[in-house]
């Protein structure tokens, strides 16, 4: 370890300093704008120091670390996701009666453990950020000790510790067998063996359960909706992205390594994990009345025809998972900040009847959330349409013509529930608006307008991001 | 560019119709009617410099085109051509977009603005499926145009609105998304074959594919094709959306939107897979004979005006269907007058029903009668409408009709003599139309006023473009013959000419496929302009 790999850790240090400074602050003056004003400096700085050591990459730190182009892209995607998670929580938590600031510095804590993730090679980098992650995000669920929120919190907090029990002893098992825990040589070792012992198979399907615990892929889905629904909304975002985002990128790193087909019985398990998600997020969702349970099981979905172009495993395949992953962020974070900005004080406006009429009350706000709404069911000139397109694509390519049709068949479904919450909207009010009309804040409509924008831009023309991924995300070490 | 700029002027129009709505509520209808009104002049240039003036000679097959590139990653090119028979169908599309706005001019009072917005997104994505010739973008826009759609039916329509809204978006969805499946085995196994990866519908025509395989891609499309044409069995969301869409939807949909699956028949299905198509051909013109005959007595069962309009719509579309699948130069060409006049006498119809139901706030035809004598120019008007979906000569419907039996007598006698009791179960339904709206008693005391003027000038525009078809269509058939006859010539290639004699006594007689020595589809050579 050399000064060039200090350097080129920057954005990670950067990450890390931000909250230190932020703590420092806070202890001397209290004051929510610097907090966040600190915060946003500290993700956009750390994001610019990846322009900055992107000439170094590809470069290996310790055997726990690798700045690689694929590192750099989601940690750039990451970043810019908590970034506007923070704008997000300024407008959400402006006049609340709680402690505003320390929620930044968990915030930035967590992201921090997310960036790890993208950028681990090794199961102990792995689980260091892992735990990071998780361990603020538990204390940020629980935020505004509503008893909702609370429920949440400790909901979470078990099932993480029971996930990260499995994990460990996952990792631990594999390292018994293989005596290695980097995942390059992880990959290797098992390549060279023509029947992989038991013991590593039983850790792998450990690891597994960790890791999808964490995603929420069926049948390790349950805690989903009630965290949805607990967490204040900008958390949730952050939940459904930042978090979901970072361990399915380690997950598609180290995968692509080992080759997940070499593994006819890993790769039957996740032909399974994939359709269930499918088909088990897109049909509870029919029956929730709530919209950000509505959005969990959705997003579980979501996850599901993810890992259908996961399992192409091609090159083409990673570029697939990138651009829907740039998709789903784009449109998780602008469903959620209508939430967040339509939220009152008492509680946050998720009810199906809640919006019923917006685009008569709200009409801006409701055309957003159509579009966010049409993004996430896959309808032309949004991103979700090319992502949707891209995944069919690949599992075409690799002939996964059973997943493909099961994909189709699911998305379908989910049509109905994403039309249900836009028939809401352009419906006539049923009963008087509720009194909830809280102006829109100047950085509220611009996280909206710029997400908007984003999300047509990138289904219309999405040639230039498609280049960006192709340069960087294919170049794996 | 002139094929980019219809589209864009769609969109655009669309835009500006929605923003000044904050001014006025007027304007968003005036700068629809004036979007359209550039596009159907910028059409009729089109149809002066190349139909018209200029010598036949030419055998390009395009006569515009206009191909950039939009991702080059995949090989998706913004690929748009026109050639006549694509031509029609935007010049359809323009005019009948006039008439939906003008439609709407007093139907619609609420959200003017948005209203509008959908109204010129769902016509530019329909002239967008018209003219694209990369599968992508196809599917690109096919896709486009059903949330416009939905929106038009599920905010601006009847009682049961939000239930028919969801059934039309769902079926023609699902169908889409199978569709698009096909496409992509489609591309790959082009790809596979020729090293480029393309969506090009030019070099996909060659793809050669074995039969099982053509066969399951083939279905992809067809079922698609079967949903919006709509094909019998999967009719059903047809009469609720129809019934449920306010006028100017209802005429968008039946005069427009089924349109889209004809032409994806015609253009796509049949062309792309020749090799096997025709094996499905005994099975698809039953289900055309079976289409023409349920939708008929269906139609003659109800007694919602705007049911039964939809209803003669499955009729009307089942001898499209018949004559695709006939596939001779006669059926094709009915096929596609039949689009252009059914299109042109339902949206008539439509209008129709709808003006009737502004004026008496209801579509039971058994709550109506003897309103003839209070509306005397509706009485008039409804009349030669009920007659054009008769097929009387004279009207351009019998004209279509005719030429696709015609065309597919020559395929399969027993069907076409079916197919042709259609026509008199057509009389029953239009005469008991016209009966039970215009004569007979007046139960209800109705008292209403007459179409006004404008009402009036629309209805005329559309009374002679039908007599103008029926009297001379040769304008139409000439335009179209040269497409036709190029896709003709591509599908031809495998296919024997049939010979009825030899097949006596078959219930159906369709030509087998012969295999030949080159397979190579014809190249379409010319100039490119």
């Amino acid at each position: 370890m050399n000064t060039l790999h200090i350097f080129t850790l920057l954005p990670l240090i950067v990450l890390a300093i931000t909250p230190v400074i932020i703590m420092l602050v806070v202890a001397f003056y209290r004051n929510h704008r610097l907090t966040v004003a600190l915060t946003l400096i500290g993700t956009a700085s750390a994001f610019v120091t990846l322009l900055i050591v992107e000439p170094l990459a590809p470069l290996r730190i310790t055997t726990l670390l690798v700045i690689d182009h694929y590192a750099l892209f989601y940690m750039g995607l990451l970043f810019v996701a908590s970034f506007i998670v923070a704008l997000l929580s300024q407008v959400y938590l402006t006049g609340r009666d709680v402690n505003q600031e320390e929620y930044y510095i968990l915030l930035l804590l967590s992201t921090l453990g997310a960036a790890v993730l993208a950028t681990s090679n090794h199961f102990v980098s792995f689980f260091l950020g892992l735990e990071i992650l998780s361990v603020s995000l538990y204390s940020l669920i629980a935020y505004l000790r509503t008893s909702r929120g609370i429920e949440a919190g400790i909901k979470y907090l078990i099932l993480a510790a029971a996930s990260a029990a499995f994990l460990l002893f996952g990792m631990a098992l594999v390292y018994a067998e293989l005596g290695t825990m980097e995942f390059p040589q992880i990959a290797s070792k098992i390549a060279s063996l023509n029947t992989p012992a038991i013991l590593t198979l039983v850790g792998l399907a450990m690891i597994i359960t960790g890791i999808g615990f964490k995603l929420a892929v069926v049948p390790f889905h349950m805690w989903t909706p009630d965290i949805y629904e607990g967490a204040p909304a900008p958390v949730t975002a952050f939940v459904a992205t930042v978090s979901k985002g970072a361990v399915f990128v380690l997950l598609l790193r180290y995968f692509t390594q080992q080759g997940i087909s070499t593994y006819s019985s890993l790769y039957l398990i996740f032909i399974l994990i994939a359709i269930a998600s499918m088909f088990v997020g897109n049909i509870l969702a029919l029956f929730q009345n709530n919209v950000k349970r509505i959005l969990a099981y959705s997003s579980i979905a979501h996850l599901g025809y993810l890992l259908v172009a996961f399992l192409a495993s091609s090159a083409m395949a990673v570029v697939a998972v990138s651009y829907y992953l740039v998709a789903y962020f784009v449109t998780t974070l602008g469903a959620f900040s209508i939430i967040t900005v339509l939220s009152g004080k008492e509680k946050d406006t998720d009810n199906l009847s809640d919006y019923q009429g917006l685009a008569w009350r709200r009409p801006w706000l409701a055309l957003v959330f159509t579009v966010m709404l049409f993004s996430l069911a896959g309808i032309p000139l949004t991103a979700g349409f090319i992502g949707k397109f891209y995944i069919i694509l690949v599992g075409a390519k690799s002939a996964l013509w059973v997943l493909v049709l099961l994909m189709v068949l699911a998305s379908s479904i989910g049509l109905y529930y994403y039309l249900r919450i836009i028939v809401a909207m352009y419906s006539r009010p049923e009963r008087e608006a509720p009194a909830i009309s809280l102006p829109l804040t100047l950085s509220g409509s611009l996280i909206l307008a710029v997400l908007t924008l984003l999300l047509l831009w990138l289904g219309v023309y999405p040639g230039p991001l498609l280049e960006v991924i192709q340069k960087t995300v294919v170049r794996l070490i | 560019m002139i094929l980019a700029s219809i589209i864009i002027i769609f969109l655009v129009g669309g835009l500006l119709s929605w923003f000044l709505n904050r001014w006025n509520t007027i304007w968003p209808r005036w700068i629809s009617l004036i979007a359209l009104t550039i596009n159907l002049l910028l059409l009729m240039l089109i149809w002066i410099k190349y139909f018209i003036s200029i010598d036949f000679s030419h055998h390009g097959s395009w006569i515009v085109e206009l191909d950039v590139e939009w991702i080059p990653q995949l090989g998706i090119n913004f690929h748009l051509a026109i050639d006549g028979l694509s031509f029609l169908l935007v010049l359809l599309t323009t005019f009948l977009g006039i008439m939906a706005v003008i439609a709407s001019w007093t139907e619609i009072r609420e959200r003017v603005g948005f209203f509008h917005f959908n109204v010129m997104w769902v016509l530019a994505g329909i002239a967008g499926v018209f003219m694209s010739l990369d599968m992508f973008l196809f599917y690109f826009f096919w896709e486009m145009m059903l949330v416009p759609m939905y929106f038009i039916i599920a905010l601006w329509g009847h009682e049961n609105r939000t239930y028919a809204a969801v059934k039309f978006f769902l079926f023609t969805q699902l169908s889409g998304l199978l569709m698009l499946v096909s496409i992509l085995g489609l591309y790959f196994i082009h790809g596979h074959n020729t090293g480029t990866y393309t969506f090009d519908y030019m070099q996909l025509l060659g793809t050669p594919l074995t039969a099982s395989t053509a066969m399951l891609l083939m279905l992809g499309f067809f079922i698609a094709f079967a949903v919006k044409l709509p094909i019998v069995p999967l009719h059903t969301w047809l009469p609720d959306a129809h019934t449920e869409a306010p006028t100017g939807g209802s005429v968008i949909l039946a005069g427009l939107l089924l349109k889209t699956g004809a032409y994806g028949l015609i253009r796509f299905a049949v062309p792309l897979f020749q090799g096997v198509v025709f094996d499905l051909a005994p099975f698809a013109m039953t289900l055309a004979v079976i289409g023409i005959l349920y939708g008929a007595v269906l139609a003659f069962a109800q007694k919602d005006l705007k049911r039964l309009v939809a209803y003669t719509s499955i009729s009307h579309m089942g001898f499209v269907l018949l004559g695709v699948f006939a596939w001779n130069e006669l059926a094709l060409q009915g096929a596609v007058l039949q689009i252009i006049c059914h299109g042109i006498s339902t949206g008539a119809l439509f209008i129709l029903v709808g003006a009737l139901q502004e004026r008496t706030h209801t579509r039971d035809m058994k709550r109506m009668g003897g309103l003839w004598s209070t509306a005397p120019r509706m009485g008039g008007v409804g009349l030669f409408f009920a007659l054009a979906s008769i097929g009387l000569p004279g009207i351009g419907n019998f004209v279509a009709e005719i030429l696709v039996l015609i065309g597919s007598y020559r395929v399969s006698v027993p069907l076409t003599v079916v197919a042709a009791t259609g026509l008199i179960a057509s009389t029953i339904y239009s005469l008991y139309l016209v009966q039970g709206t215009f004569h007979g008693p007046n139960i209800e005391n109705w008292k209403i006023p007459d179409f006004t003027n404008r009402e009036m000038v629309m209805m005329l525009a559309m009374i002679l473009v039908l007599l103008w078809l029926g009297l001379y269509p040769q304008p139409v058939l000439f335009t179209t013959r040269h497409s036709l006859d190029n896709l003709n010539r591509i599908v031809t290639k495998n296919r024997l000419t049939v010979q009825q004699e030899e097949f006596k006594g078959a219930l159906l007689v369709v030509a087998k496929p012969v295999k030949e020595e080159n397979t190579q589809p014809l190249k379409y050579t010319g100039d490119r302009r």
